[in-house]
Protein backbone atom coordinates (compact mmCIF):
# COMPACT_ATOMS: atom_id res chain seq x y z
CA UNK A 1 0.00 0.00 0.00
CA UNK A 2 1.19 3.36 -0.78
CA UNK A 3 2.31 5.55 1.83
CA UNK A 4 -0.02 8.17 2.77
CA UNK A 5 1.95 11.85 3.59
CA UNK A 6 0.38 14.33 5.41
CA UNK A 7 -0.06 17.75 3.69
CA UNK A 8 2.28 19.40 6.31
CA UNK A 9 4.89 16.69 5.27
CA UNK A 10 4.19 17.62 1.33
CA UNK A 11 5.11 21.51 1.91
CA UNK A 12 7.55 21.28 3.98
CA UNK A 13 9.80 18.38 1.57
CA UNK A 14 9.61 21.57 -0.95
CA UNK A 15 11.21 24.13 1.74
CA UNK A 16 14.46 23.23 0.61
CA UNK A 17 15.22 26.78 2.64
CA UNK A 18 14.04 25.91 6.09
CA UNK A 19 13.85 22.12 6.06
CA UNK A 20 15.39 22.69 9.49
CA UNK A 21 12.63 24.21 10.98
CA UNK A 22 9.26 22.63 10.59
CA UNK A 23 6.06 23.52 10.49
CA UNK A 24 4.60 21.29 12.90
CA UNK A 25 6.81 23.30 15.27
CA UNK A 26 4.37 26.10 15.14
CA UNK A 27 3.01 27.29 18.78
CA UNK A 28 -0.22 29.47 16.90
CA UNK A 29 0.80 32.68 18.53
CA UNK A 30 0.10 34.90 15.56
CA UNK A 31 2.98 36.80 15.41
CA UNK A 32 3.21 35.87 11.60
CA UNK A 33 -0.40 37.13 11.29
CA UNK A 34 0.11 40.87 13.45
CA UNK A 35 3.51 41.23 11.42
CA UNK A 36 2.24 40.79 7.61
CA UNK A 37 0.96 43.85 5.55
CA UNK A 38 -0.92 42.05 3.25
CA UNK A 39 -3.11 40.38 5.70
CA UNK A 40 -6.18 41.75 4.96
CA UNK A 41 -6.11 41.15 1.31
CA UNK A 42 -5.73 37.58 2.44
CA UNK A 43 -8.59 34.81 2.99
CA UNK A 44 -7.18 33.50 5.67
CA UNK A 45 -4.05 34.64 7.96
CA UNK A 46 -0.67 33.22 7.70
CA UNK A 47 -1.59 31.47 11.35
CA UNK A 48 -4.68 29.96 10.18
CA UNK A 49 -3.12 28.79 6.88
CA UNK A 50 -0.51 27.10 8.89
CA UNK A 51 -3.35 25.45 11.23
CA UNK A 52 -4.94 24.32 8.63
CA UNK A 53 -1.72 22.72 6.74
CA UNK A 54 -1.12 20.88 9.72
CA UNK A 55 -5.30 19.79 10.02
CA UNK A 56 -4.59 18.42 6.71
CA UNK A 57 -7.05 20.56 4.68
CA UNK A 58 -5.39 20.58 1.57
CA UNK A 59 -8.61 21.59 -0.66
CA UNK A 60 -9.45 24.33 1.48
CA UNK A 61 -5.40 25.99 1.49
CA UNK A 62 -4.79 25.51 -1.83
CA UNK A 63 -7.92 27.25 -2.68
CA UNK A 64 -7.25 30.37 -0.97
CA UNK A 65 -5.49 33.66 -1.81
CA UNK A 66 -3.56 33.78 1.11
CA UNK A 67 -0.11 32.39 -0.61
CA UNK A 68 -0.57 34.21 -3.17
CA UNK A 69 -0.82 37.03 -1.72
CA UNK A 70 2.79 37.38 0.36
CA UNK A 71 5.29 39.55 -0.52
CA UNK A 72 8.18 37.73 0.14
CA UNK A 73 9.05 40.64 2.93
CA UNK A 74 10.10 37.88 5.19
CA UNK A 75 8.83 39.80 8.17
CA UNK A 76 7.00 36.76 9.70
CA UNK A 77 10.15 34.48 9.25
CA UNK A 78 12.28 37.43 11.47
CA UNK A 79 9.71 37.13 13.88
CA UNK A 80 8.29 33.54 14.40
CA UNK A 81 9.69 32.52 17.86
CA UNK A 82 9.18 28.98 16.39
CA UNK A 83 11.51 30.07 13.92
CA UNK A 84 9.45 28.69 11.30
CA UNK A 85 10.56 30.45 7.80
CA UNK A 86 7.15 31.15 7.05
CA UNK A 87 7.66 33.06 3.78
CA UNK A 88 9.43 30.24 2.44
CA UNK A 89 6.40 28.04 3.19
CA UNK A 90 4.38 30.43 1.24
CA UNK A 91 6.96 29.91 -1.85
CA UNK A 92 6.18 26.42 -1.09
CA UNK A 93 2.48 26.38 -1.13
CA UNK A 94 2.86 28.38 -4.44
CA UNK A 95 5.08 25.87 -6.18
CA UNK A 96 2.97 22.84 -4.88
CA UNK A 97 -0.28 24.81 -6.52
CA UNK A 98 1.80 25.81 -9.84
CA UNK A 99 3.17 21.47 -9.57
CA UNK A 100 -0.76 20.80 -9.44
CA UNK A 101 -2.00 23.22 -11.23
CA UNK A 102 -4.86 24.27 -8.85
CA UNK A 103 -5.33 27.25 -7.78
CA UNK A 104 -7.96 30.66 -6.67
CA UNK A 105 -9.63 31.16 -9.76
CA UNK A 106 -8.68 34.93 -11.26
CA UNK A 107 -5.47 35.38 -9.55
CA UNK A 108 -2.53 37.08 -11.42
CA UNK A 109 0.65 35.24 -9.33
CA UNK A 110 0.39 31.85 -11.49
CA UNK A 111 0.30 33.29 -14.65
CA UNK A 112 3.14 36.40 -13.90
CA UNK A 113 5.54 33.63 -12.66
CA UNK A 114 5.50 31.25 -15.47
CA UNK A 115 5.59 34.16 -18.17
CA UNK A 116 8.28 35.29 -15.76
CA UNK A 117 10.12 32.08 -15.84
CA UNK A 118 9.80 32.19 -19.89
CA UNK A 119 11.30 35.39 -20.20
CA UNK A 120 14.69 34.44 -18.20
CA UNK A 121 15.02 31.16 -20.02
CA UNK A 122 14.72 32.58 -23.22
CA UNK A 123 16.64 35.74 -22.99
CA UNK A 124 18.25 35.47 -19.19
CA UNK A 125 17.16 38.49 -18.16
CA UNK A 126 14.40 39.79 -17.12
CA UNK A 127 12.37 43.49 -18.14
CA UNK A 128 9.43 45.19 -16.36
CA UNK A 129 7.44 47.42 -18.93
CA UNK A 130 7.31 44.43 -20.87
CA UNK A 131 6.17 42.19 -18.07
CA UNK A 132 3.48 44.81 -16.54
CA UNK A 133 2.27 45.91 -20.31
CA UNK A 134 1.14 42.14 -20.18
CA UNK A 135 -0.26 41.84 -16.82
CA UNK A 136 -1.76 45.62 -16.85
CA UNK A 137 -4.71 45.85 -19.37
CA UNK A 138 -5.63 49.18 -17.83
CA UNK A 139 -1.93 50.42 -17.75
CA UNK A 140 0.25 49.47 -20.50
CA UNK A 141 3.90 50.38 -21.13
CA UNK A 142 3.65 53.41 -22.65
CA UNK A 143 1.28 54.42 -19.81
CA UNK A 144 4.20 53.65 -18.04
CA UNK A 145 6.58 55.46 -19.54
CA UNK A 146 4.44 58.68 -20.23
CA UNK A 147 4.51 58.63 -16.07
CA UNK A 148 7.52 58.04 -15.45
CA UNK A 149 9.11 61.24 -16.06
CA UNK A 150 9.69 62.03 -12.86
CA UNK A 151 12.23 62.60 -9.58
CA UNK A 152 14.35 59.94 -9.70
CA UNK A 153 15.03 59.94 -13.80
CA UNK A 154 12.82 56.55 -14.39
CA UNK A 155 13.57 56.71 -17.86
CA UNK A 156 16.40 58.88 -17.87
CA UNK A 157 16.91 60.69 -21.21
CA UNK A 158 16.23 58.08 -23.73
CA UNK A 159 18.68 55.85 -21.83
CA UNK A 160 16.36 53.02 -20.68
CA UNK A 161 16.51 50.12 -22.84
CA UNK A 162 13.11 49.79 -25.19
CA UNK A 163 13.82 46.00 -25.48
CA UNK A 164 15.48 43.65 -23.05
CA UNK A 165 18.99 42.61 -23.66
CA UNK A 166 19.55 38.96 -24.61
CA UNK A 167 22.88 38.03 -22.31
CA UNK A 168 25.96 36.61 -24.80
CA UNK A 169 25.69 32.90 -23.83
CA UNK A 170 22.40 32.19 -23.70
CA UNK A 171 22.58 28.93 -25.30
CA UNK A 172 24.96 27.22 -22.15
CA UNK A 173 22.51 28.86 -19.67
CA UNK A 174 19.75 27.55 -21.46
CA UNK A 175 21.76 23.84 -21.58
CA UNK A 176 22.55 24.52 -17.47
CA UNK A 177 19.35 24.78 -16.89
CA UNK A 178 17.86 21.50 -18.76
CA UNK A 179 20.06 19.54 -16.06
CA UNK A 180 17.69 20.83 -13.47
CA UNK A 181 14.34 20.94 -14.72
CA UNK A 182 12.62 19.93 -18.16
CA UNK A 183 12.66 22.88 -20.37
CA UNK A 184 12.22 21.29 -23.96
CA UNK A 185 13.59 22.83 -27.08
CA UNK A 186 13.33 26.38 -27.22
CA UNK A 187 13.01 29.24 -30.10
CA UNK B 1 41.82 51.72 -4.72
CA UNK B 2 39.43 48.96 -3.86
CA UNK B 3 38.06 46.89 -6.48
CA UNK B 4 34.49 45.18 -5.87
CA UNK B 5 32.38 42.98 -8.36
CA UNK B 6 29.45 44.18 -9.46
CA UNK B 7 26.20 43.11 -10.39
CA UNK B 8 24.06 45.45 -11.41
CA UNK B 9 20.69 43.17 -11.81
CA UNK B 10 17.91 43.82 -14.80
CA UNK B 11 16.64 46.77 -12.87
CA UNK B 12 19.73 48.80 -13.45
CA UNK B 13 19.29 48.10 -16.80
CA UNK B 14 15.63 49.49 -17.43
CA UNK B 15 13.71 51.19 -14.76
CA UNK B 16 16.43 51.89 -12.51
CA UNK B 17 18.68 53.49 -14.63
CA UNK B 18 19.77 56.13 -12.61
CA UNK B 19 20.14 54.36 -9.62
CA UNK B 20 23.21 52.27 -11.77
CA UNK B 21 24.70 55.45 -12.80
CA UNK B 22 24.56 57.61 -9.67
CA UNK B 23 26.01 54.16 -7.83
CA UNK B 24 28.86 54.48 -10.49
CA UNK B 25 29.36 58.27 -10.12
CA UNK B 26 29.29 58.28 -6.00
CA UNK B 27 31.88 55.20 -6.51
CA UNK B 28 34.58 57.00 -8.08
CA UNK B 29 33.99 59.98 -5.61
CA UNK B 30 34.65 57.93 -2.64
CA UNK B 31 37.57 55.98 -4.33
CA UNK B 32 35.95 52.49 -4.78
CA UNK B 33 35.88 50.54 -8.62
CA UNK B 34 32.78 48.55 -9.31
CA UNK B 35 34.06 46.14 -11.64
CA UNK B 36 30.49 44.83 -13.43
CA UNK B 37 30.64 41.06 -14.11
CA UNK B 38 30.46 39.90 -17.52
CA UNK B 39 27.43 38.39 -19.13
CA UNK B 40 25.49 38.24 -15.78
CA UNK B 41 21.78 36.77 -15.88
CA UNK B 42 18.43 37.50 -13.54
CA UNK B 43 18.58 36.67 -9.78
CA UNK B 44 15.44 35.17 -10.06
CA UNK B 45 13.63 38.08 -8.54
CA UNK B 46 10.47 36.95 -6.57
CA UNK B 47 8.76 35.81 -9.51
CA UNK B 48 11.18 32.65 -9.95
CA UNK B 49 10.80 30.50 -6.30
CA UNK B 50 7.24 29.56 -7.27
CA UNK B 51 7.91 27.51 -10.19
CA UNK B 52 11.38 25.48 -8.72
CA UNK B 53 13.26 26.15 -6.12
CA UNK B 54 16.50 24.71 -7.30
CA UNK B 55 16.52 26.78 -10.71
CA UNK B 56 16.08 29.78 -8.69
CA UNK B 57 19.61 28.58 -7.09
CA UNK B 58 21.15 27.92 -10.02
CA UNK B 59 20.32 31.13 -11.70
CA UNK B 60 21.79 32.98 -8.99
CA UNK B 61 24.67 30.48 -8.69
CA UNK B 62 25.78 30.87 -12.24
CA UNK B 63 26.38 35.22 -11.21
CA UNK B 64 28.57 33.90 -8.28
CA UNK B 65 30.53 31.32 -10.02
CA UNK B 66 31.68 34.62 -12.91
CA UNK B 67 32.09 36.80 -10.08
CA UNK B 68 34.32 34.08 -8.37
CA UNK B 69 36.45 34.02 -11.54
CA UNK B 70 37.30 37.36 -11.63
CA UNK B 71 39.60 36.84 -8.19
CA UNK B 72 37.93 39.82 -6.27
CA UNK B 73 36.69 38.75 -3.01
CA UNK B 74 32.83 40.86 -2.77
CA UNK B 75 29.84 40.14 -4.67
CA UNK B 76 28.19 43.86 -4.89
CA UNK B 77 24.19 43.93 -5.47
CA UNK B 78 22.61 46.97 -5.68
CA UNK B 79 19.27 45.90 -5.80
CA UNK B 80 17.48 44.22 -2.51
CA UNK B 81 15.99 41.07 -4.08
CA UNK B 82 19.30 40.77 -6.36
CA UNK B 83 20.69 40.89 -2.47
CA UNK B 84 18.92 38.61 -0.84
CA UNK B 85 18.84 35.58 -4.00
CA UNK B 86 22.49 36.07 -4.28
CA UNK B 87 23.12 36.20 -0.64
CA UNK B 88 20.98 32.84 0.20
CA UNK B 89 21.93 30.86 -2.85
CA UNK B 90 26.02 31.43 -1.66
CA UNK B 91 25.27 30.85 1.62
CA UNK B 92 23.57 27.06 0.95
CA UNK B 93 26.33 26.41 -1.49
CA UNK B 94 28.74 26.78 1.02
CA UNK B 95 27.02 24.84 3.67
CA UNK B 96 25.53 22.12 1.47
CA UNK B 97 28.08 20.01 -0.77
CA UNK B 98 25.34 17.96 -2.35
CA UNK B 99 23.57 21.00 -3.66
CA UNK B 100 26.58 22.99 -4.53
CA UNK B 101 27.28 19.15 -7.13
CA UNK B 102 24.03 19.59 -8.31
CA UNK B 103 24.15 23.02 -9.30
CA UNK B 104 27.55 22.53 -10.59
CA UNK B 105 26.75 20.00 -12.89
CA UNK B 106 23.96 22.38 -14.38
CA UNK B 107 26.99 25.12 -14.74
CA UNK B 108 29.65 22.44 -16.50
CA UNK B 109 26.99 23.93 -19.27
CA UNK B 110 28.80 26.97 -19.43
CA UNK B 111 31.93 25.69 -18.46
CA UNK B 112 31.62 27.57 -14.36
CA UNK B 113 32.08 26.28 -11.33
CA UNK B 114 31.02 27.14 -7.91
CA UNK B 115 32.10 27.55 -4.74
CA UNK B 116 30.63 29.56 -2.39
CA UNK B 117 32.98 31.78 -1.47
CA UNK B 118 32.63 35.24 -2.52
CA UNK B 119 30.98 37.72 0.57
CA UNK B 120 27.39 38.79 -0.86
CA UNK B 121 26.85 42.15 0.10
CA UNK B 122 24.44 45.10 -0.77
CA UNK B 123 25.50 48.40 -2.05
CA UNK B 124 24.96 50.54 0.94
CA UNK B 125 27.10 48.09 2.81
CA UNK B 126 30.22 48.76 1.18
CA UNK B 127 29.54 52.59 1.86
CA UNK B 128 28.28 52.20 5.20
CA UNK B 129 31.11 49.43 6.37
CA UNK B 130 34.15 49.56 3.93
CA UNK B 131 33.91 53.28 2.97
CA UNK B 132 33.04 54.82 6.28
CA UNK B 133 31.34 57.90 7.46
CA UNK B 134 34.83 59.98 7.55
CA UNK B 135 35.35 59.67 3.89
CA UNK B 136 31.88 60.22 2.90
CA UNK B 137 31.98 63.30 5.51
CA UNK B 138 35.44 64.22 3.52
CA UNK B 139 33.95 64.04 0.48
CA UNK B 140 30.67 65.80 0.87
CA UNK B 141 31.12 69.27 -0.31
CA UNK B 142 27.38 70.44 -0.87
CA UNK B 143 26.10 69.14 2.56
CA UNK B 144 21.81 68.78 2.48
CA UNK B 145 21.25 71.55 4.98
CA UNK B 146 19.25 69.07 7.45
CA UNK B 147 16.84 68.24 4.58
CA UNK B 148 14.22 65.65 6.08
CA UNK B 149 14.89 62.49 4.86
CA UNK B 150 13.28 59.45 5.46
CA UNK B 151 15.04 56.02 5.03
CA UNK B 152 13.43 54.03 3.56
CA UNK B 153 15.27 50.16 4.00
CA UNK B 154 12.58 48.49 2.80
CA UNK B 155 12.16 44.31 3.18
CA UNK B 156 15.07 42.28 1.84
CA UNK B 157 18.19 44.78 2.63
CA UNK B 158 17.34 43.78 6.04
CA UNK B 159 15.40 40.43 5.72
CA UNK B 160 16.07 37.02 5.76
CA UNK B 161 18.30 37.39 8.81
CA UNK B 162 21.99 37.11 8.28
CA UNK B 163 23.77 36.98 11.28
CA UNK B 164 23.12 38.90 14.84
CA UNK B 165 22.33 42.47 12.96
CA UNK B 166 19.42 44.32 13.96
CA UNK B 167 16.32 43.52 12.03
CA UNK B 168 13.74 45.32 13.81
CA UNK B 169 15.47 48.36 14.17
CA UNK B 170 19.02 48.94 12.08
CA UNK B 171 20.48 52.27 12.68
CA UNK B 172 23.08 52.66 9.45
CA UNK B 173 20.99 54.24 7.06
CA UNK B 174 20.31 56.84 9.23
CA UNK B 175 24.00 57.59 9.68
CA UNK B 176 24.78 58.24 6.24
CA UNK B 177 22.01 60.57 5.81
CA UNK B 178 23.60 62.57 8.70
CA UNK B 179 26.86 62.13 7.41
CA UNK B 180 25.51 63.92 3.95
CA UNK B 181 24.24 66.63 5.84
CA UNK B 182 20.53 65.53 6.20
CA UNK B 183 18.40 65.25 8.87
CA UNK B 184 17.15 61.55 9.41
CA UNK B 185 13.63 61.18 10.36
CA UNK B 186 12.08 58.56 12.62
CA UNK B 187 10.66 56.56 10.45
CA UNK B 188 8.69 53.92 11.98
CA UNK B 189 7.83 51.98 8.54
CA UNK B 190 11.32 52.08 7.36
CA UNK B 191 11.44 48.01 6.91
CA UNK B 192 8.08 47.62 6.14
CA UNK B 193 7.12 46.34 2.70
CA UNK B 194 6.69 48.38 -0.11
CA UNK B 195 4.17 45.75 -2.19
CA UNK B 196 7.26 44.44 -4.11
CA UNK B 197 5.96 42.30 -7.45
CA UNK B 198 2.31 42.39 -5.67
CA UNK B 199 2.39 45.78 -8.00
CA UNK B 200 1.68 43.22 -10.98
CA UNK B 201 0.07 40.56 -9.12
CA UNK B 202 -2.69 42.19 -6.39
CA UNK B 203 -2.38 45.51 -7.10
CA UNK B 204 -5.26 46.41 -4.77
CA UNK B 205 -2.91 45.14 -1.69
CA UNK B 206 0.57 46.60 -3.07
CA UNK B 207 -1.20 49.84 -3.29
CA UNK B 208 -2.30 49.84 -0.17
CA UNK B 209 0.69 48.89 1.21
CA UNK B 210 2.47 51.78 -0.94
CA UNK B 211 -0.29 54.33 0.70
CA UNK B 212 0.90 53.33 4.36
CA UNK B 213 4.48 53.98 3.69
CA UNK B 214 3.50 57.62 1.89
CA UNK B 215 1.19 58.46 4.98
CA UNK B 216 3.98 57.53 7.44
CA UNK B 217 6.69 59.35 6.06
CA UNK B 218 4.29 62.39 5.58
CA UNK B 219 3.70 61.43 9.25
CA UNK B 220 7.31 61.30 10.29
CA UNK B 221 7.65 65.02 8.30
CA UNK B 222 10.23 63.69 5.60
CA UNK B 223 10.79 65.82 3.12
CA UNK B 224 12.12 63.57 0.31
CA UNK B 225 12.03 59.67 0.54
CA UNK B 226 15.60 58.00 0.26
CA UNK B 227 15.36 54.27 -0.99
CA UNK B 228 17.86 51.42 -1.59
CA UNK B 229 16.05 49.33 -4.10
CA UNK B 230 14.77 49.73 -7.62
CA UNK B 231 11.92 47.87 -6.76
CA UNK B 232 10.68 50.11 -3.70
CA UNK B 233 11.56 53.22 -5.61
CA UNK B 234 9.30 52.28 -8.22
CA UNK B 235 6.31 51.34 -6.16
CA UNK B 236 6.70 54.77 -4.06
CA UNK B 237 7.16 57.34 -7.00
CA UNK B 238 5.68 56.00 -9.93
CA UNK B 239 2.33 54.75 -8.60
CA UNK B 240 1.97 57.81 -6.16
CA UNK B 241 -0.41 59.18 -8.42
CA UNK B 242 -2.41 55.58 -8.72
CA UNK B 243 -2.54 55.80 -4.41
CA UNK B 244 -3.98 59.27 -4.90
CA UNK B 245 -6.50 58.47 -7.36
CA UNK B 246 -7.65 55.13 -5.67
CA UNK B 247 -7.48 56.66 -1.81
CA UNK B 248 -8.45 60.15 -2.49
CA UNK B 249 -5.19 61.53 -0.96
CA UNK B 250 -2.72 63.82 -2.59
CA UNK B 251 0.56 62.82 -1.80
CA UNK B 252 3.71 64.36 -3.89
CA UNK B 253 6.79 63.51 -2.15
CA UNK B 254 9.77 63.19 -4.23
CA UNK B 255 11.36 59.64 -3.82
CA UNK B 256 15.16 59.42 -4.75
CA UNK B 257 18.04 56.61 -4.18
CA UNK B 258 20.11 57.09 -1.11
CA UNK B 259 23.04 57.08 -3.98
CA UNK B 260 21.73 60.22 -5.80
CA UNK B 261 21.28 62.25 -2.11
CA UNK B 262 25.21 60.58 -1.68
CA UNK B 263 26.09 62.58 -5.56
CA UNK B 264 24.04 65.81 -4.37
CA UNK B 265 25.84 66.09 -1.39
CA UNK B 266 29.51 65.50 -3.39
CA UNK B 267 28.47 68.38 -5.69
CA UNK B 268 27.77 65.89 -8.99
CA UNK B 269 25.84 67.54 -11.58
CA UNK B 270 22.13 66.07 -11.45
CA UNK B 271 22.62 64.96 -14.79
CA UNK B 272 25.43 62.29 -14.07
CA UNK B 273 23.34 61.10 -11.03
CA UNK B 274 20.14 60.33 -13.41
CA UNK B 275 18.01 63.14 -11.83
CA UNK B 276 15.53 64.87 -14.82
CA UNK B 277 14.47 67.13 -12.60
CA UNK B 278 15.97 69.52 -9.14
CA UNK B 279 14.14 67.62 -6.83
CA UNK B 280 16.94 67.25 -4.37
CA UNK B 281 17.58 70.98 -4.87
CA UNK B 282 13.51 72.20 -4.91
CA UNK B 283 13.25 69.88 -1.41
CA UNK B 284 16.32 71.71 0.06
CA UNK B 285 14.97 74.81 -0.86
CA UNK B 286 11.53 74.30 0.65
CA UNK B 287 12.96 72.88 3.85
CA UNK B 288 15.02 75.76 4.01
CA UNK B 289 12.17 78.22 3.79
CA UNK B 290 10.76 76.27 6.35
CA UNK B 291 12.90 76.88 8.67
CA UNK B 292 12.76 80.55 8.13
Amino acid sequence: MAVQHTFSKEIGDMMYASHENPITDCIQCGTCSGTCPAIEFMDYSPRKIIGMIRADLKEDVLSSNTYWSCASCYHCTVRCPAGIDIAEMMYALKRYSMWKDQHKEGLIGPAFSESFVKMIVNSGRSYEPILAATYLPKFSASDIIQEAITASGLVFGGKMNLFPKKIKRIKNLQNAIRRIVPIGELS
Amino acid sequence: MKEYAYYPGCSLESLGKSYHLSTLEVATRVGIDLKEIEDWNCCGATAYFPVDEMLAYTLSARNLAIAEKTGLEDFVAPCSACYKNSYTTNKYLKSDPDLAEHINYALEKDNLHVTGRMHVRHLIEIFVEDVGMEVIQKSVTNPLNNLKVAPYYGCQLVRPRKNDENVENPRYFEDLLSALGAEPVEFESKSRCCGGSLIITNRHAALDMVEKLLQDAVYSQAEIIATTCPMCNVNLEVYQRQVNLEFGTNYSIPVVYFTQLMGTAFGCDSKSLGINKNVIPNAIERSLVKVD
